[in-house]
Order: C-alpha cells, then structure tokens, then sequence
C-alpha cells in the first residue's frame, strides 16, 4: 500500500523543512538554522496537535504547490498566507490561515504566496517522515545537511507524510500584528560609530532591502559611519546581530547565518522582536529603538507568555 | 585568562581574552571551551570559540546573562585538561585550473609559483576556528614572506575545495561560497564530513599539514563532486 504523501507541483522560492533548530554546533560552523518565526511554528504544530519538535514545511513569498495522495490527511498553515484547495473534482475552497483542513486522495494544496510578510509554515497532522541529522529535522541548505539530503524542495520530488488520525479539527482567531519599533541592544563595537551615525540608527527610518534571506537581511538608509576600524578580527556572530561594513549598510544576520564575521556589532536584536523583524519583506520601513539589557529580558517573558497565551486560546 | 565579558544581545555572554591574535590565548579559548562543554551547564545551547573571543548561547527561557556569567566567572581553570589535538594531512593540487589568483599572489609577493608552494607547504599550521561556513577552518600562521592582504572585491562563489591565504592565515572553502581570500589551490578532501559522529576533519586546537598533489592524483582522490 502506497504511503500519503505530496507530489510537489511546484516548490516554491525557498521551501524547507524546519524545527526549533540544532545546537551545539557553533564551533563547527553550523548555526541554529530552525524556523525563522518560531511564534507561528509553534502555533501551526498545537493547532494540528503534532509534538512541539515536529518538522514543518517552511516557504517564503511563493509556497508550494502540492498534489496529495492516499488516505485523508489534515492540515494547518500559520502566518499571513493566501492559499487554496483545489478538490479532485477542480472546485475550490479559498483557505484561512489557523483553521484546520482535509485534503482527500488527489486533492491540491496551492500556498500561493505569503501576504505583507516573508515567511509561512504549513504542519501536517502527524508531521513528515523525515530523519533527524544531530537532532535537528532543520535543513540548512548552505551546509547541505538535514532533511531532503539538505536541500530546498523541489519540482518533482514526493514527500512522504506519517500516517494519523485526522478526526480532530482545532482552530484559532489569530492576526499577526505588527510592531512600531525593533528593539535592539547596544552591540559590541557601538561605540566604533559616529554620534550622528548612531542618531541616524536610532531615528531615521530603514528599508528592507533585496538582498534577504534566511541567512541574513540587508538594510538600506541612511548610511552608518564607522569612525574607528571598519574590520574586527573575525569571531563568532549570532542571530539578530547588526554588523555594519565598511559601507555603511547594515547587516542583520538570521537564522543560518555564517558562524564567523569580521564587520563590527553596532547592536543586537532582542529575542522578543526577533520573528517580527525576519517577517518584514523586502521595502518594508523599519525603526530601531535601544532598550537595556534588563528590559530585553522583560519583554522576552511577555513574548513568551503572549505566545502560551495565543496557543492556549486554540479550540 | 578572559579580560572582559559583556552580553552580545539579552541571549549570548561574550568572552573576550585580550586583543592579540596567537596560539597562546587561542588555546585558552579552546580550553575554556572544552570545559564548558564537558560540564554540560544548564541553559548552554550553542559556544562559538574564535581567535580570542568565545560567544555562550543560551536559553533565555531556562537562565540569563547574569547567571552563566556567575558560572563561567567561577570556573576553575586549574582543572581544564589540555585539549586532545592531531595532526592532520591534506592533499592540495596547484594546478593553474585551481590557483585562481595565482598571478595576483606572484605579482605581489614578488615569488614564483614554486616558491609560494614550496613555502605553503614546509610547516604545520595551527587550527584556531572553524566557521562561517560549515567545517572551514582557519589555519595560521604563514610564513611573512606569503602574507597579503584579501581581494580588493571579493568573489561572489569561490569554488568548493579552494585552499586561500590572506595576511597571517590560510583556510579551505568546505563549500561554494563568497569570499576574498586569494586562492592559490584546492583540495581533494571533504573537510567537512556530513558523519554526525565526527563532522569535522580538522577541529579548533588541531594542526595542518598540506601536500602537493598532481591534477591525475587530484581526480583519483576528488570527494568535492
């Protein structure tokens, strides 16, 4: 008998399977990868009552399109997606995201694309058949490693999907809201920048710039001074950190950023605002705000808690 | 012994040894490190050694910066046990297919292209970090006589397998990737394994040794495909 699974149609830009990520391998090179949004992949694995650590398909701007076949299976997508199921029989049902669905033998699944945000997730009832490469079932394409031989989905390809009784049907009235500011903590070599530079970081507006991925997102506007070295000797980076090179346009590194960089920190994202700032796509306008340490770890905890609080509403 | 400590972000401690870059306080990072990991700390996810710098993830659900900063302040480095390193040889051909910016290097340093390998390869090299991309090591110090400084433009894919050197360092690209050091060959070798029990040939702390090979003895070895 022939296991559920999805024929992709169409991987879409850059579809990976995700968790919350792989430590303890910094010092080989390999940084936490994991799903960027970490708030809508819980959400999407406690919507479909999957285990926290259950892999998910990830895509960003244009989803996947994926035919289905075997016997009933459901599913859940979380973020800010526009996407449809396209029945054996061609009608169409327009999809919502947070809100629990069928797909019978033949059935397509068109996630069309990802709506004034970057990055959506797509959980399965009973998750993907998939191995864990160190723990982890997040890919990191860069290094090659993790599930689908390290690599983003492709066309053609089948993804096997566990089997699970698909009787329970949980939904949630979500909507991603957006934030004035990205709070972020004085970096390391803050002081290397020019007191107008660092008026300029603190006030004037950035745009999101092209150049963005899941490795890092590259910032334009006012271009930021560096009065000291605009090299440091290399050393280890992190998610969120905000290196600037020697031409002034600001660097955030995301989740599989390169593990070494020689530009210096002028700041660090806190954690709290850490998915919101990855979710902002190409043109988006944002503003830095500087908080102290002791309000990144406050604010952190109502992160937290907001979020048991949303997965706690699931009914 | 670590100068200073300060927090990168509210979810990482960072460690700093001192400004100079050598063996010497490079070793202490790797110790520290070692240590650090044997003790299994609560809260620890990640520890990212570098020249003389070490950066300490951690749970930000589970602990906080003052609470690992306690901890690290508080170890006993009179117990760290010297790291386990090894040597370890890598094959490098110099074919001109693969010494793309061999010209650039002659030019400069003045030498001939036997001189430049001949030099390369007459000395183990000490392994201060691996990173940036998965498995790359970066190896030092060459001799002064080879050292130059990065590509005024880097390139945007510097072929898999590409051994490079830039001022007091040399490295191999575990994977196609952008880059500035100046490439002067490439090796055979998978330095990065993808065998999660050992996923690394060369680790912070271990030494290197290149040899010179043939392109035929190049093709017969190729793991990069």
């Amino acid at each position: 008998m022939s296991k559920n699974n999805f024929k992709v149609l169409r991987p879409g830009i850059n579809t990976t399977f995700q968790d919350l990520g792989r430590d303890n391998l910094y010092h080989v090179g390999l940084p936490f990868s994991g799903a960027i949004d970490k708030r809508n992949f819980l959400i999407a694995n406690s919507i479909i009552t999957n285990r926290e650590d259950d892999a998910v398909l990830e895509f960003a701007y244009q989803g996947p399109l994926l035919e289905f076949s075997g016997i009933k299976t459901s599913f859940v997508i979380t973020g800010n997606v526009n996407f449809k199921i396209i029945k054996k029989d061609t009608s169409e049902i327009k999809g919502e995201c947070y809100r629990t669905y069928d797909l019978d033998n033949k059935d397509r699944l068109d996630i069309i694309s990802t709506e004034k945000s970057v990055y959506g997730y797509l959980s399965v009832k009973g998750g993907f058949k998939l191995n864990k490469f160190c723990n982890s079932y997040s890919t990191t394409v860069r290094a090659e490693i993790g599930p689908n031989d390290g690599k983003k989905i492709e066309i053609g390809q089948t993804i096997i999907l566990n089997s699970a009784d698909s009787s329970i049907k949980k939904n949630l009235e979500y909507f991603n809201s957006k934030i004035e500011f990205i709070r972020v903590i004085k970096g390391t070599n803050f002081d290397y920048f020019s007191e107008d530079s660092i008026k300029d970081f603190t006030s004037e507006e950035f745009i999101v710039s092209k150049l963005t991925d899941r490795m890092g997102m590259r910032l334009n506007g006012p271009k930021i001074k560096n009065l000291n070295k605009t090299n440091i000797k290399s050393e280890g980076l992190g998610k969120g950190v905000i290196q600037v090179p020697a031409d002034g346009d600001p660097i955030v590194m995301l989740s599989d950023h390169g593990t070494i960089g020689g530009y210096p920190k002028i700041a660090v994202v806190i954690s709290a605002d850490y998915d919101k700032l990855a979710q902002c796509p190409p043109g988006e306008k944002i503003k830095f705000k500087i908080v102290s340490l002791t309000e990144a770890e406050n604010l952190y905890k109502i992160y937290t808690m907001e979020t048991k609080n949303i997965i706690n509403k699931i009914k | 012994m670590i100068k200073n400590i300060y927090n990168l972000g509210d979810a990482a401690l960072y460690c700093d040894f001192g400004d100079t870059v050598n063996k010497e306080t490079n070793l202490k990072v790797i110790n520290y490190f070692n240590d650090i990991r044997k003790k299994n700390i609560t809260g620890i996810k990640n520890i990212a050694p570098s020249y003389n710098k070490l950066i300490i993830y951690f749970d930000l659900e589970l602990t906080n910066f003052k609470k690992i900063k306690d901890v690290v302040r508080n170890l006993d480095i009179s117990t760290f046990e010297a790291a386990k390193t090894k040597v370890v040889k890598i094959p490098v051909c110099f074919d001109d297919e693969f010494a793309l910016d061999l010209e650039r290097v002659e030019k400069r340093l003045s030498l001939s292209k036997k001189e430049i390998v001949n030099q390369l390869i007459s000395q183990k090299y000490f392994c201060y970090m691996t990173g940036f991309i998965a498995g790359m090591p970066f190896l030092g110090d060459i001799e002064e006589k080879i050292r130059l400084d990065r590509l005024e433009t880097p390139r945007v894919k510097v072929p898999k397998g590409s051994v490079g050197i830039t001022e007091q360092f040399c490295n191999i690209y575990t994977f196609e990737s952008p880059g500035g050091w100046n490439i002067i060959g490439n090796s055979p070798k998978k330095v990065f394994t993808k065998d999660p029990t050992k996923l690394t040939l060369i680790d912070p702390g271990d030494e290197v040794e290149f040899f010179e090979i043939s392109k035929k003895e190049y093709s017969k070895l190729n793991e990069q495909k």
